[in-house]
């Protein structure tokens, strides 16, 4: 009866250092095994029990069957927390909240376009997994990609080795935004790429990143004729109780913890511009 | 059927209350009228109409624990506090403050439903006390509440000598099966009366036609915000004392002896409610000013088959130190423009 938000126990077994200031923390139950099943786009709460709790994306896909992941940068207490812990060290955890990415209804069938910048990248990861285990379910599969630098990049190796692997049948397109050492990729901003990449608008759309990227990407793409309808995007805004209870990521007549945070852009236009 | 009690036994029947039950009343403490635990030598201030919050606090406290931790190395032991298990009895709520329970139900009663609210609500018994002198500040009537006819599960009415009872509910009907019978009429005068003062209040006949049906991004983006908000302090002095602000923080606190996790009041009006990492997607007091009264006459309603999130208590008029309060945005903003 408590379940709603009163957390469970987890362990962390596995930590990744994944950039300069990204990790990537596995999460089992205490006995081994995911805490609980989800569906991509869902998120979870993480505490540490005196620093405080945060609302993070499960960068996993639910079809990893004995663990979940989350993509976490450090910006803040919790995070801050996260990073300096060992293998081994038990959080609390609660979830999954909120409506997740349309992956067995509107996504079924549809050509896929993920657009990602830094760690915008961990909510389509899930995203992009369970689309790779289903993928006869799925039309044609394009990723870009971009960070500050290839340092920056969020799964490199599995981002080459999975994704960028012809028999994935998925198109990964990766750009950083200046000239590097050591970089014979694209450089430059996600926008301007998804524009020089000239996508066919009847792509369905997921993206993911910072606010200022994901107003620019909108826009390269009406330029390239797509539909808001057409364009999927997640939202992260401070939330404390996962279920439409404490206010604080109100917008509107929406909770982004439960009615978002997957969000179609026609959607967002009925809301004020308050995100 | 209805009850009376002669007022000079009223100590004695709420003696008799509180032998079984917790008792929580309008009590003076330190000079201020507030809810709180009634006893032999409390001082029972039903003369005062607004207690200095609302009753709410009976229902969702200022601060609960929802869980314990016990931190060993690398491990944790989580403790969930215990939800309410023992009845009590809210005694001498307003009309106002009692229709704010069932808007407090919209939401933490709504799926998934609060554990902690649900056991408070499904063990209090609400008796609820018609209003003799409704004050300058009342406006409840805009609301559809009716100061001289309250809700709640046991309803009173005062007169110089007596209490009349009205039970609406069998909680309510428990409380007062000992009482003497007596006829429905008895209270007409009184009930006139209070309706007689509710008619002629300043307040009693605001215009909201302005927020009626769907002008979200309308009522949003009036620049009228801006002059109504100025002055603002943002010092969440309304949310507190408001009957329906429902919003909380969750916070950990480390005792020494393990770590309490509790909820507390929280307030739309303070700069760091939506503050991240990255930033607040409301900058200035304009945008946390207008975020709390569109969710009260706005957003709210559109969840909650138009029902505002306002019972018109007052209290924020009387306490709000610059006067930046509902009823001026009421006045301003909901008027409709084109009638």
């Amino acid at each position: 009866m408590h379940d709603n938000i009163i957390p469970m126990l987890g362990v962390v077994t596995d930590i990744r250092t994944d950039t300069p200031d990204i990790k990537t923390f596995r999460v089992e139950g205490v006995n081994g095994g995911k805490c609980f099943e989800h569906m991509p786009g869902q998120c979870a709460m993480l505490s540490v029990p005196g620093v405080g709790e945060a609302m993070f994306s499960i960068t996993s896909s639910p079809t990893v069957k004995d663990y979940q992941e989350f993509s976490i940068k450090k910006c803040g207490c919790v995070t801050e927390w996260l990073h300096h812990m060992d293998v081994g060290q038990q959080i609390t955890i609660r979830g999954p909240y909120g409506r997740p990415f349309p992956v067995d209804d509107a996504l079924l069938g549809k050509d896929l376009l993920f657009i990602a910048g830094g760690v915008g990248l961990a909510p389509l990861h899930s995203v992009i997994n369970y689309v790779l285990d289903n993928r006869s379910k799925y039309g044609k599969v394009d990723i870009v990609y971009g960070s500050r630098s290839k340092e920056d990049l969020l799964d490199l190796p599995e981002i080459q080795s999975v994704w960028a692997d012809p028999a994935s049948d998925m198109k990964v397109h990766l750009t950083i935004d200046r000239e590097q050492e050591g970089w014979d990729g694209h450089v430059g901003f996600v926008p301007n790429f998804v524009k020089e990449l000239d996508f066919h608008p009847d792509r369905t759309v997921l993206v993911c990143g910072p606010p200022i990227m994901i107003k620019f990407v909108l826009e390269a793409l009406t330029s390239l004729g797509f539909e808001k309808t057409q364009v999927y995007t997640t939202m992260e805004l401070r939330m404390k109780c996962g279920v439409g209870k404490c206010g604080r990521c109100n917008i509107g007549d929406k909770y982004v913890c439960k009615d978002g945070p997957v969000f179609r852009f026609d959607e967002l236009d009925e809301l004020p511009a308050e995100y | 059927m209805m009850k009376k009690l002669p007022l000079e036994q009223l100590p004695a029947f709420l003696k008799g209350i509180s032998e079984t039950k917790t008792l929580v009343a309008p009590v003076e403490k330190g000079g201020q009228v507030n809810f709180d635990l009634w006893t032999e030598d409390s001082t029972l201030r039903l003369d005062v109409l607004k207690t200095v919050k609302s009753a709410k606090g009976a229902f969702f406290p200022q601060v609960e624990d929802i869980v314990h931790f016990q931190m060993q190395g690398k491990n944790i032991d989580i403790h969930p506090a215990e939800v309410l298990t023992e009845d009590f009895v809210l005694f001498g709520v307003r009309a106002c403050d009692a229709r704010s329970f069932e808007l407090l139900d919209r939401v933490f009663l709504s799926d998934p439903t609060d554990p902690f609210y649900a056991a408070r609500r499904a063990h209090g018994t609400v008796v609820t006390l018609a209003c003799n002198r409704p004050e300058e500040t009342c406006f409840c009537t805009n609301f559809g509440i009716d100061g001289a006819d309250p809700a709640g599960d046991l309803s009173a009415w005062m007169t110089e000598d007596t209490l009349y009872f009205q039970a609406n509910t069998e909680k309510g009907a428990a409380l007062v099966a000992g009482l003497a019978d007596c006829d429905d009429g008895e209270i007409t005068e009184t009930q006139n009366s209070i309706r007689e003062i509710l008619n002629k209040l300043p307040l009693s006949n605001l215009n909201l036609t302005g927020f009626e049906g769907d002008h979200l991004k309308e009522r949003f983006d009036d620049p009228r915000w801006e002059e109504l908000s100025r002055g603002c302090l943002g010092c969440g002095t309304c949310t507190f004392v408001c009957p329906t602000c429902q919003c909380y923080d969750v916070k950990d606190f480390d005792s020494g002896n393990g770590i309490r996790r509790f909820r507390c009041w929280d307030s739309c009006m303070f700069s760091d409610f939506t503050l991240m990492a990255h930033g607040t997607n409301r900058p200035t007091q304009k945008e946390r000013f207008r975020q709390r009264f569109m969710h009260k006459l706005v957003y709210f309603p559109s969840n909650n088959d138009g029902i505002y999130s306002c019972v018109g208590c007052g209290r924020c008029l009387e306490k709000c130190p610059q006067s930046n309060h509902i009823v001026n945005v009421i006045k301003t903003l909901g008027v409709k423009e084109d009638a």
